[in-house]
C-alpha cells in the first residue's frame, strides 16, 4: 500500500520521537492494584458515625479519581498540559490559549476529535488518540498539579477557584459533566479512572451532604 | 458512505469508516502532497485544513468528516497561501522537503488567523510540525516575510 511506502527515514524518526516522548513503560504498567480500579460505594461509609470523619473518608475515596493522571493532566499549573500515566509534559508542545482550547494554529482540535480515535499500524504502546467534544484545559485557577488532596478540596469548594459553582453545582459537574466522564472512557490503551462516574457522583454528593470536610493535607 | 468536499470538489468514500482521512487523500484520491510521518499526530506532516482549521489527517477518521470541507496542499489558495508560497520560494525554505507540505498548511492557517504573528505566535502554531532538517529558522523568517507582504 502507498501509505507504507510513504514511511521514509524521516517518518521513522518522527515515529521514534513521537512514541518515545508520549509513552513509556509506566504508561502500560499502571494496573497495579484492583483497589485502584474500583470505588467504594458511598453507602458503605455510613458505618462511620462521626460526620466529619465520614466526610473526610468520602473525599479521600473520591480522591482516587480526582488525583488520577486522567484528571490531573488537564488541570495543569502551567500553560502546558501533562500527558500519560507518568504525567510528562504534553507532546507535541501545546499551550493553554483562549478558553484552554490551545493557541491559534495549534488548538486542541488540531489533533483531538469529538471521540477517542483508534490509530492503525502503531506500536502496542499507543492504541488511540483521546477525544471528547468538550476537550480543553481547566482554567489555571483550577490547577491541581502539585497540590495535595486537601488543597484541591479547598479549591473545589472555593467559588473563586471552581468557576463560581455552588456545592450543588459541583455535585452535578462531577456526576454528569461529559468531559469529566471521559475519565471513565479514555480510549484504548489508557487506564480509566476508578469505578464509575455515577459512583463518583454519589461519593461527592455524600461528601457535600456530610459537610464537605477537607483533609488537612 | 461519507460525503465531503476535497479542494472544492464533492467526494464520497464508502470504505471502512475508521479509515484515516490521510489514507483517503493519498491512496484513494491520489493526492500525495500530504505526507505520512508518524501516524499519531506527533509530527505534523499530514496537516490539512478541515473546515478552515489545521487538522492532522492521520488521526482523523473519515467517518468524522461528513459534510466537511477538506483542503490539501494541492488545493490551498488565497492571499495567505500566495504570500506563503512566495516567501517559501524566496528563502528556499525546504531542505529535504518531506515535512514542508504540513509546515505550509500550518503557516497558511496561522496567517489566516493572525495576519501579523509574533515569534511567539509562530512558535505556538508551528510547534507541532517537526522538521528533521531543522529548517525552523527559515520557516519562521518566511512566515514573517509572508505577513509583511500581505500587509503591503
Amino acid at each position: 500500500m502507498n501509505w507504507k511506502l510513504a514511511i521514509t527515514g524521516l517518518a521513522a524518526v518522527c515515529l521514534f520521537v513521537g512514541v518515545g516522548t508520549v509513552l513509556s513503560p509506566a504508561s502500560v504498567a499502571q494496573d497495579a492494584k484492583a483497589d485502584a480500579k474500583t470505588l467504594k460505594p458511598a453507602a458503605s461509609f455510613q458505618s462511620i458515625a462521626d460526620e466529619r470523619e465520614r466526610s473526610l473518608a468520602l473525599f479521600q475515596e473520591a480522591g482516587k479519581v480526582i488525583q488520577h493522571p486522567r484528571c490531573v493532566n488537564c488541570h495543569p499549573a502551567t500553560d502546558r498540559p501533562l500527558q500519560g500515566a507518568n504525567m510528562h509534559p504534553h507532546q507535541p508542545p501545546v499551550f493553554r490559549g483562549d478558553g484552554g482550547m490551545g493557541l491559534p494554529g495549534m488548538q486542541c482540535t488540531t489533533c483531538h476529535s469529538a471521540e477517542n480515535t483508534p490509530v492503525i499500524g502503531q506500536a502496542d504502546t499507543i492504541k488511540s488518540i483521546p477525544g471528547n467534544p468538550a476537550w480543553h484545559l481547566a482554567p489555571v485557577e483550577m490547577a491541581w498539579v502539585g497540590k495535595s488532596l486537601g488543597q484541591i478540596c479547598q479549591q473545589i469548594k472555593d467559588p473563586a477557584r471552581n468557576g463560581g459553582k455552588t456545592m450543588d453545582e459541583i455535585v452535578e459537574h462531577m456526576a454528569h459533566d461529559e468531559l469529566v466522564g471521559w475519565g471513565w472512557n479514555p480510549g484504548a490503551g489508557r487506564q480509566p479512572v476508578p469505578g464509575t462516574q455515577a459512583e463518583f457522583g454519589e461519593l461527592i454528593n455524600a461528601w457535600v451532604k456530610s459537610g464537605a470536610a477537607c483533609p488537612a493535607s | 458512505m461519507v460525503t465531503f468536499t476535497l479542494n472544492g470538489q464533492e467526494r464520497t468514500f464508502d470504505g471502512d469508516p475508521d479509515t484515516p482521512l490521510l489514507w483517503v487523500i493519498r491512496d484513494f484520491e491520489k493526492l500525495t502532497g500530504t505526507k505520512y510521518g508518524c501516524g499519531v499526530a506527533q509530527c505534523g506532516a499530514c496537516t490539512v485544513h478541515l473546515d478552515g482549521m489545521p487538522r492532522r489527517s492521520c488521526v482523523t477518521t473519515i467517518a468524522t468528516i461528513e459534510g466537511s470541507e477538506v483542503v490539501t496542499i494541492e488545493g490551498v489558495s488565497g492571499t495567505e497561501a500566495d504570500a506563503v508560497k512566495t516567501a517559501w520560494t524566496g528563502l528556499d525554505v525546504p531542505q529535504c522537503g518531506y515535512c514542508q507540505s504540513g509546515q505550509i498548511m500550518s503557516a497558511v492557517a496561522l496567517l489566516q488567523m493572525v495576519p501579523k504573528p509574533t515569534d511567539a505566535d509562530i512558535d505556538g502554531a508551528m510547534a507541532g510540525n517537526i522538521c528533521r532538517c531543522a529548517t525552523y529558522h527559515r520557516i519562521r523568517a518566511a512566515i514573517h516575510n509572508a505577513a509583511s507582504a500581505m500587509e503591503g
